[in-house]
């Protein structure tokens, strides 16, 4: 009868108790809102707490067979409490409710499931479980293609994913801290807070971090008794203690993340996510450096694999127990505790303690419990040796168990009437951390878990081992043992550090004594197929233990293959709960001991850490640096169309008011040609070398001699790398005797330094030359035309006339007023001047020179204008003609390679047989014969296919535009023996399928004489 | 991420600081070269699983080149030192030789010295 | 003649200031050179730094850059004459001096929580033991290279390039924000 009755779901409740929780400030009450329903928690609560008191314990549904999910853990294992947070810039999916604190007006609603979380459509899956089998995916993508496209496709696209993606942007903003300690503590528990107050003893510079946003770990829930103190007592004077070290510092918050080589370790700190905040960053990610590591993580329960394990109301014992002792909350009113283990009875006596009803204590240890079990047996609690949970009943809920025997095929015994199981499959070392650098593994039988083998710990830069493990996650269970273990690692550390921590008796603790645990990995031990395939061993991802055993016998032996198969620990907990349960259920399918079928990797991050904590400061304005020239706000102020060239941003055009981009580009060009253009040059690099050697060294450099220039000089050179491909150009000015500056290509100043300094430190290091790159001390200033002698001599200062600054010659002088380096250079066929001042006065002279040449109707220019004139006359540009394939001989460069020169940089790569290839494509001009512009890139087609059944090449576009001078399309190309071939006319495919025709010409479309720059 | 102690200015940079040129100690090959002398100083690199001598730059600092002795396996640093020279200096193979003794790597080893 | 570019300037937990030009001139050579020192030293009134040090008073300092090389720091408007000096002292001998004031943007920070600002931006140990005032340090701030020395333990100079004056302003005004004060040292 009384069973009958409990099986209405709807009077059974998880409520707040009228007294405890150790974590609470019952005296705040705050207002959450969760799937639009307002509700009241207290301070201190985690979003978990606050939902159970309000008896909402189904939280979401499972992914693939959409099943209903109730709380299960405590903290940061939790796999099913996952919900949307948040609203607007602040929302955030998959956000676990456990690790949640609770604030003032936060809002939350449940993740996957359609309609609503009490009915879901997609919980039919649950009724086609069987045909969602391990490896359903896999096995899917095999079967009929239509099939796939028709049916599983969008069945799979609808069910697919947990929380929605946020869509606005993120309003919070984030930070990174660099931090250098001595020893890092990942862990606030008793162990990690001894750890540092040996260490801190030392004289170490000491850093604690904890997690959560209290200290102490599980002792004071499960009551240990420290130095005759209450935990809580002992936790409050140590924190004191460590607070009066100076070389110590404790923050509370910041998770220890990953671990990684050489010492780094990266923590994840939460600032406002328990207090959302405008001001303060939400979260700062500590990118530290540790000499030596201690990870405190503590352990993690794991579940029991019964029939129904998933149902709402099955919890970890150690779940139950600290929601009543932290936060006064019972998951039910009747709850029946399943173990392995001695731990479990601690939650029978807790509940006990809170006036809640125990049931019965099922043990599956046919010899029973210690010390514990009989204090549980002197509250009256009913305890069954040797028994375990045949099947869970209920469905949104919890409605009682059925009893059988562990040691039988699950023949019921018996049903109990309960809305809450505690279930305890014993504890597993958290070794993550250790785990991440490569810190090894062993088996412990006693315990039936892996902790950190201290033989095979990650080593640092040194060769030593920098990580250490202590308390429950060197698998020290016990009070006392965690506090001595945690005493004896922080001194072994602080040794291995040069310092010595003074002798002191670590604190003593009053442990209970406890039987040992058996190994549970099935319930009951001869389960059949229809109880297993009812075992949950992965909540989140919906994986069973018969879908490991059918990974297993489908020949999935490898446990990282299995993980792939299953899916298996691959949800966002990457299986806290489910990895050594798992493991034991493959071991046993393949008749392995656990430790030869091993564990799948722990790589970090121990929990998600969010993007913006990665991103730093480098969001908005902020995300990448932006190079500016010194006339940078000019550009801005007029009409700057922007190109990135690098970092830099440059004026691709100006653009008029109603002008189009393109139209723009064509009046720059023509104002240029006919009168007088100006281009800010300031980003071609500027790089001085000089010394005794400067000339022998700038010889090996470029491709043509530079030794010989004589001062006062310019001369244009090539760079190219040692295996003979240019790599760079420009205009190299012989300063005086011993200093040349070597002008090179916007984007190749930082590298083209770098590639200096490498030559001369590691390979001609004989040699007396010093470099330094001085880009950004000048504006270089590009006066261009006809009319730009006449602007400069408007200016005056000094002498600019042919005679005493003729083509390619370079002088000092003033103009204008300014103090200034003027080049004879030209990139655009037409009489100029690159104009150098320092970038401070970079401005001002701009500004001077834009005054003086209106009369010329001086004309600003980009780089399209730039690109336009240099391709009529036939200049090459490095990065369009050139793409690191390129040899200076492909491009009719050969003027420029010395004949004199024994060595340069590439010249023996280019005697390579492929570099000498007569058939290698070559540079032309290509002239369209509608007079229209080449797509960019477009290949000549040749005659017949390739091995691969594609149209043969025979020649591409390197650069092509719409000349404004011309009145038609013109470009560059490469083309098989294309300067034999002036005057044919080949093919160019266009995407459209229509065909191109171009005619082969010299690449030089104007002023081949140079009659215009060299007056 | 590893840190290398840059020789040059003594500061101990995180791999953010630096920039990683290859193998170290190789022997330019030019004019006059054959091509298999050639190709081996431009493409061929050891790749070994342990003792390895490496290039780097302190690119975000000092600016200067330097020499790392490392193990590829367990990124463990048995010295840094300066890019004149064409071999690894004596205590550097005297480091790399009493944690890895027999070590061997192109021409170079632990018998170097002995 | 002056820049027509107003200085920036920011108020956080750590005042971010950038300083009008100042004289910079990157010196090659021989450190331990007699007349390389002298010069240094005569055109800045400061003594010569050892490594990774910076000995700088209001606009004269010389900083530690590499083995071979400084950065002597004059009055901006002294460039031409401490450039003519440097010149007339070293001539004859293997060096580099280059003007390189115009390249650069000098910062000024100010505050308790200076080392902070830095740490949040730069890979480097910043604690009062490591770092004291005149250590000097050549590193990445965020995305670019930088350098920076404490005068005291309130108040900072950092040098970038000028190319990137207003990222690393930006970077150093959001890591100088009030309320973000890490209070780790």
């Amino acid at each position: 009868m009384e069973l009958e009755n409990l099986q209405r779901e709807d009077v059974l409740m998880s409520t707040r108790l009228a007294a405890g929780g150790r974590l609470l400030n019952r005296g705040k009450s705050v207002r959450f809102e969760f799937n639009g329903k307002h509700l009241r928690g207290f301070d201190g609560d985690t979003l978990a707490s606050a939902l159970l008191a309000n008896d909402q314990m189904l939280m979401g549904r499972s992914f693939k067979y959409h099943r209903p999910r109730g709380l299960v853990a405590s903290g940061a294992e939790e796999p099913n409490g996952l919900v949307n947070l948040g609203k607007g810039g602040r929302f955030e999916p998959n956000a676990r409710v456990t690790t949640t604190e609770l604030f003032d007006g936060l809002t939350a609603t449940s993740q996957n499931h359609w309609p609503s979380l009490d009915f879901d459509v997609g919980v039919v899956n649950n009724y086609a479980a069987r045909f969602l089998p391990a490896g359903f995916y896999y096995k899917t993508f095999i079967q009929p293609r239509a099939a796939w496209k028709h049916v599983f496709e969008p069945f799979i696209r609808q069910s697919a994913g947990l929380g929605k993606a946020p869509k606005d942007r993120d309003v919070d903003t984030y930070e990174h801290f660099y931090a250098f300690v001595d020893v890092l503590i990942v862990g606030g528990g008793i162990a990690g807070l001894q750890a540092a107050k040996t260490a801190g003893a030392s004289g170490a510079k000491v850093l604690l971090i904890e997690q959560t946003g209290h200290w102490g770990g599980r002792a004071p829930v499960d009551g240990a008794v420290i130095d005759g103190k209450s935990a809580d007592d002992w936790i409050n004077n140590t924190l004191d203690l460590l607070d009066k070290m100076e070389n110590v510092q404790v923050r509370s918050r910041l998770m220890g993340a990953g671990i990684y080589d050489h010492g780094y370790a990266l923590a994840h700190e939460r600032l406002t996510d328990h207090a959302p905040s405008d001001d303060m960053p939400r979260h700062r990610l500590w990118r530290i450096r540790a000499k030596q590591i201690i990870t405190a993580t503590g352990a993690i329960e794991r579940p029991l694999s019964f029939a129904g394990n998933d149902i709402p109301g099955v919890m970890l014992a150690s779940a139950v127990r600290d929601y009543v002792v932290n936060y006064g909350v019972s998951a039910g009113d009747r709850t029946v505790v399943v173990t392995n283990n001695d731990d479990a009875y601690r939650t029978a006596i807790a509940l006990k303690g809170a006036g809640l009803d125990v049931p019965l204590i099922l043990d599956a240890r046919a010899s029973g419990g210690g010390a514990l079990a009989e204090e549980a047996a002197a509250l009256g609690i009913r305890i069954a040796n040797g028994k375990a949970i045949a099947s869970v009943k209920g469905g949104k809920r919890v409605t009682g168990v059925q009893v059988c025997a562990q040691a039988g095929e699950g023949a019921v015994l018996e049903e109990i009437a309960c809305d809450a199981i505690a279930m305890s499959g014993g504890w597993s070392p958290v070794v993550h951390l250790w785990s991440h650098c490569g810190g090894k593994l062993i088996w412990d039988d006693a315990h039936a878990h892996f902790r950190p083998d201290a033989d095979r710990a990650p080593t640092g830069a040194d060769g030593e081992p920098f990580v250490s493990v202590t308390g429950g996650a060197d698998g020290a269970m016990s009070f006392s043992g965690a506090l001595a273990n945690a005493d004896e690692t922080a001194r072994h550390v602080s040794k291995r550090i040069g310092r010595k921590a003074k002798k002191a008796t670590p604190p003593n603790a009053d442990d209970v004594e406890m039987a040992p645990l058996a190994p549970v990995w099935k319930m009951p031990q001869g389960a059949g197929i229809k109880l297993r395939s009812k075992m949950w061993l992965d909540y989140q991802n919906d994986v069973k233990v018969s879908d490991v055993q059918l990974a297993a016998q489908e020949g999935f032996e490898s446990v990282e293959h299995t993980k792939r198969y299953t899916t298996l620990g691959m949800a966002t907990d990457q299986g806290k709960l489910s990895n050594i349960n798992g493991l034991a259920v493959l071991a046993d399918s393949l008749n392995e001991e656990i430790p030869q079928v091993g564990t799948t990797t722990f790589r970090p991050p121990y929990t998600p850490i969010s993007m913006g904590s990665i991103a730093g400061e480098a969001t908005g304005e902020r995300f990448q640096p932006l190079r500016r020239t010194p006339l940078h706000d000019w550009h801005a102020g007029n009409g700057a169309y922007w190109e990135p060239v690098g970092h830099w941003r440059r004026p691709y055009c100006f653009q008029r008011s109603g002008e189009s981009v393109e139209d723009a580009v064509q009046r720059e060009v023509k104002a240029t040609r006919d009168s007088l253009g100006l281009l800010d040059a300031s980003t071609l690099g500027k790089i001085i070398v000089k010394g005794p050697d400067a000339g022998k060294f700038l010889d090996m450099l470029y491709t043509n001699m530079m030794s010989t220039l004589k001062p006062g000089r310019c001369r244009y050179g090539l760079m190219c790398s040692e295996n003979g491909f240019l790599m760079d150009d420009g205009v190299v000015a012989r300063i005086d005797e011993d200093t040349w500056l070597c002008h090179t290509t916007t984007g190749g100043a930082d590298h083209i330094h770098a590639h200096m300094e490498e030559w001369l430190q590691t390979e001609w290091w004989d040699w007396q030359v010093f470099t330094a790159n001085v880009t950004e001390q000048y504006a270089q200033i590009a006066v261009v035309g006809p009319n730009a002698r006449n602007l400069l001599e408007k200016l005056g200062g000094m002498d600019v006339s042919a005679d005493a600054l003729p083509f390619m010659a370079w002088a000092d002088g003033q103009i204008g007023g300014f103090d200034v380096r003027a080049y004879r250079i030209s990139f655009s066929g037409e009489l100029s001047y690159e104009i150098a001042v320092p970038a401070s006065q970079g401005r001002a002279f701009w500004d001077a020179l834009l005054e003086a040449g209106a009369e010329w109707q001086v004309t600003p220019y980009g780089t399209e204008a730039l690109h336009i004139m240099r391709a009529e006359k036939g200049f090459i540009m490095i990065g369009d003609e050139t793409d690191g394939t390129v040899i200076p001989q492909d491009l009719g460069l050969d003027w420029a390679l010395s004949k004199k020169k024994n060595d340069y940089l590439g010249k023996r790569a280019q005697q390579r047989s492929h570099m000498a290839d007569p058939d290698r494509w070559k540079l032309v001009g290509l002239e369209t014969l509608d007079g229209s512009v080449l797509p960019d890139g477009a290949y000549a087609t040749a005659d017949g296919t390739n091995a691969n059944g594609q149209r043969n090449t025979q020649g591409r576009v390197t650069s092509t535009y719409h000349s404004p001078t011309l009145g038609r399309g013109i470009a560059m190309g490469l083309v098989l023996n294309g300067p034999d071939r002036i005057g044919e006319v080949i093919d160019f495919p266009k995407t459209d399928g229509s065909i191109v025709k171009a005619k082969i010409v010299n690449p030089v479309f104007y002023d081949p004489e140079g009659e215009k720059q060299n007056v | 991420m590893l840190i290398l102690h840059c020789p040059y200015c003594g500061v101990d940079a995180e791999e953010t600081e630096l920039h990683a040129g290859g193998q170290a100690h190789l022997t330019r090959e030019t004019v006059g070269s054959d091509d298999e002398a050639f190709e081996d100083y431009l493409f061929m690199r050891e790749n070994p699983k342990g003792v390895h001598f490496e290039r780097w730059r302190h690119a975000s600092g000092c600016g200067k080149w330097f020499h790392a002795a490392r193990c590829t396996t367990t990124l463990e640093v048995f010295g840094t030192y300066s890019a004149q020279t064409t071999a690894p200096p004596r205590e550097i193979c005297d480091a790399i030789s009493g944690k890895r003794p027999g070590w061997s790597w192109k021409t170079f080893s632990a018998r170097m010295f002995s | 003649m002056s820049e027509v570019q107003g200085l920036l300037r920011s108020d956080g937990f750590v005042a971010v200031r950038q300083l009008p030009l100042r004289g910079m001139i990157t010196v090659k050579g021989d450190l331990s050179a007699t007349a390389l020192k002298n010069v240094a030293t005569g055109l800045s009134g400061v003594d010569f730094p050892g490594p990774r040090e910076c000995n700088c008073v209001g606009d004269n300092g010389i900083a530690w850059m590499a083995p071979d090389e400084i950065l002597l720091m004059v009055t901006h408007a002294t460039i031409p004459d401490a450039m003519a000096k440097v010149a007339a002292t070293l001539q004859g001998q293997h060096y580099l001096a280059a003007d390189v004031s115009d390249a650069r943007t000098i910062f000024e920070l100010e505050g308790a929580g200076v080392r902070e600002v830095i740490a949040k931006l730069a890979p480097v140990d910043l604690a009062p033991d490591v770092f004291p005032p005149s250590a000097f340090r050549r590193t990445r701030l965020g995305q670019v290279p930088a350098a920076f020395w404490l005068k005291d333990n309130q108040t900072a100079e950092l040098i970038c390039f000028r190319s990137v004056t207003q990222y690393v302003f930006d970077i150093l005004t959001h890591a100088a924000r009030a309320n973000t004060q890490v209070s780790y040292f």
